[in-house]
């Protein structure tokens, strides 16, 4: 169940997370060696503006885009349709949100 | 079983995109709660990463890392493809996705053990 | 591959719209025979009820497409030999179609989403203005010729998984056909083309599984006019409508 304009969201967010992905990817293989601890991570993390920035970005687009894409298998493979198809997109969107830039205030703030 | 109709590289670059993304979703609320235990429970989050650190847990981990890169490059193939003009590569793009994604997870997890 | 054996076994769909199942028959295994030699083989040797429907029989009509064996096929085309496997063969309506009988299927939807997404040719002179000549080496027409050799034979239709998962997805072929009119300088309302495909069902919802270009009988790509129709209107509607 794709409009134009939730194609355009999924495309635009898709494009937006792109060089995000790829610096998380390269976080990740970096930040993994020898094993991580909350010290390591929060000692990069904690008091950091461009990695909030980064982290919270990715969060927001992650967020609209893995609604529309779980909203387009719950119409397609599971019939879902109107009201309830509505309120698991904008439900799941939400709730992504905020459980991810919690995460995101966790380890960037002071 | 696939199904016949399905036999072929393009829908299965498809249902491995489609899963992948599903499965990205499903993982990222585990991944915002542990996260936000540097927060609320610093102590948690050591042992749960120290928790971590067994192999098993590492075999997922590559699995995630896979996931991700599989949904990234794939996506990437998709939009070239809509947006700039059609290419007839697009099963070779399709599989180098594949193979993309593995050389990312496997500098992962060379990298973590 | 090959079928050494004097008989086929060939289970063919029988039914209606309230349902049905497969019904089994033994057919002769002759020289050079396609699949719907066969099915005419048993509709006027074993059972006449038999329901389905052809015409030409040489690839251009577009009404003989079944399932054969799991794939959609332009039947009068398709030789036994080269889809047979341990000597049986099945036979089905097309997929993603309504049923009226056996192994024909009720059409409607099919057209009624050409119509819906503006695939009908839009004048814009009459009979009294001269002909206007088409240059065939344009980058347009180039594009248009690609797409343009369909047979409405509804294989890609039935092919397509996303048309399976959402009813109202307008499918390959009939996107497929606005293309051809995006890219037609002769066809008059290009905007409504881009309108109508945007519209809830439209081509945004293809997911490039590419079915439809791989069962095409005519090798057309409805996945890469689609692309186009996407393009097109991400393109328009940054320019503004």
């Amino acid at each position: 169940m794709l409009t134009f304009r939730l194609f355009m969201l999924q495309r635009v967010t898709a494009l937006i997370m792109a060089p995000l992905v790829l610096g998380h990817l390269a976080v990740m293989v970096y930040a993994i060696r020898g094993g991580l601890s909350t010290g390591a991570i929060l000692s990069r993390t904690q008091g950091s503006l461009p990695w909030a920035i980064f982290y919270g970005t990715f969060v927001v687009a992650v967020s609209i885009h893995a609604a529309i894409g779980v909203r387009v298998i719950a119409a397609e493979i599971f019939h879902m349709r109107g009201l309830l198809l509505n309120a698991l997109s904008w439900a799941l969107c939400a709730f992504l949100l905020f459980a991810g830039l919690r995460a995101v205030l966790s380890v960037t703030a002071l | 079983m696939i199904r016949p109709h399905r036999k072929h590289p393009l829908w299965l670059a498809y249902i491995l995109h489609r899963l992948s993304g599903l499965a990205l979703a499903i993982f990222l609320p585990a991944h915002f709660y542990v996260l936000s235990l540097a927060l609320t429970a610093p102590k948690d989050l050591d042992g749960f990463l120290h928790w971590a650190d067994k192999p098993l847990v590492k075999a997922v981990e590559f699995g995630l890392v896979f996931l991700l890169a599989v949904h990234f490059f794939g996506g990437l193939r998709l939009m070239a493809f809509e947006l700039l003009t059609w290419t007839k590569d697009q099963k070779t793009w399709a599989a180098a996705s594949v193979a993309f994604a593995f050389m990312v997870a496997g500098s992962f997890v060379l990298r973590a053990i | 591959m090959s079928s050494d054996t004097k008989t086929l076994d060939v289970s063919v769909w029988r039914g209606d719209s309230a349902g049905g199942k497969f019904e089994r028959f033994q057919v002769p295994n002759q020289q050079s025979q396609t699949i719907l030699d066969v099915v005419v083989w048993i509709q006027q040797k074993i059972d006449p009820t038999l329901a389905y429907r052809y015409a030409c029989r040489v690839g251009m009509c577009g009404s003989c497409a079944m399932m054969v064996n799991g794939e959609p096929r332009w039947t009068c085309r398709t030789h036994v030999l080269k889809v047979i496997r341990d000597n049986r063969i099945e036979v089905a309506p097309l997929r993603n179609l309504p049923v009226i009988k056996d192994l024909a299927t009720d059409m409607d939807p099919f057209f009624t989403k050409w119509v819906k997404a503006e695939g009908v040719f839009h004048p814009t002179s009459s009979r009294d203005d001269d002909i206007v000549k088409v240059n065939p080496s344009s980058d347009d027409r180039i594009l248009a010729d690609a797409a343009i050799e369909c047979i409405n034979c509804a294989v890609c239709y039935a092919s397509c998984d996303t048309v399976q998962g959402n009813p109202e997805y307008l499918g390959p072929a009939a996107l497929n056909r606005a293309w051809t009119l995006v890219n037609d300088e002769k066809d008059g309302k290009r905007a409504d083309i881009l309108d109508a495909v945007s519209q809830r069902g439209g081509c945004h919802n293809c997911h490039s599984q590419g079915s439809c270009a791989k069962f095409c009988p005519n090798e057309l790509s409805p996945i890469t006019s689609i692309a186009g129709l996407k393009r097109e209107t991400i393109k328009s509607f940054f320019k503004g409508r």
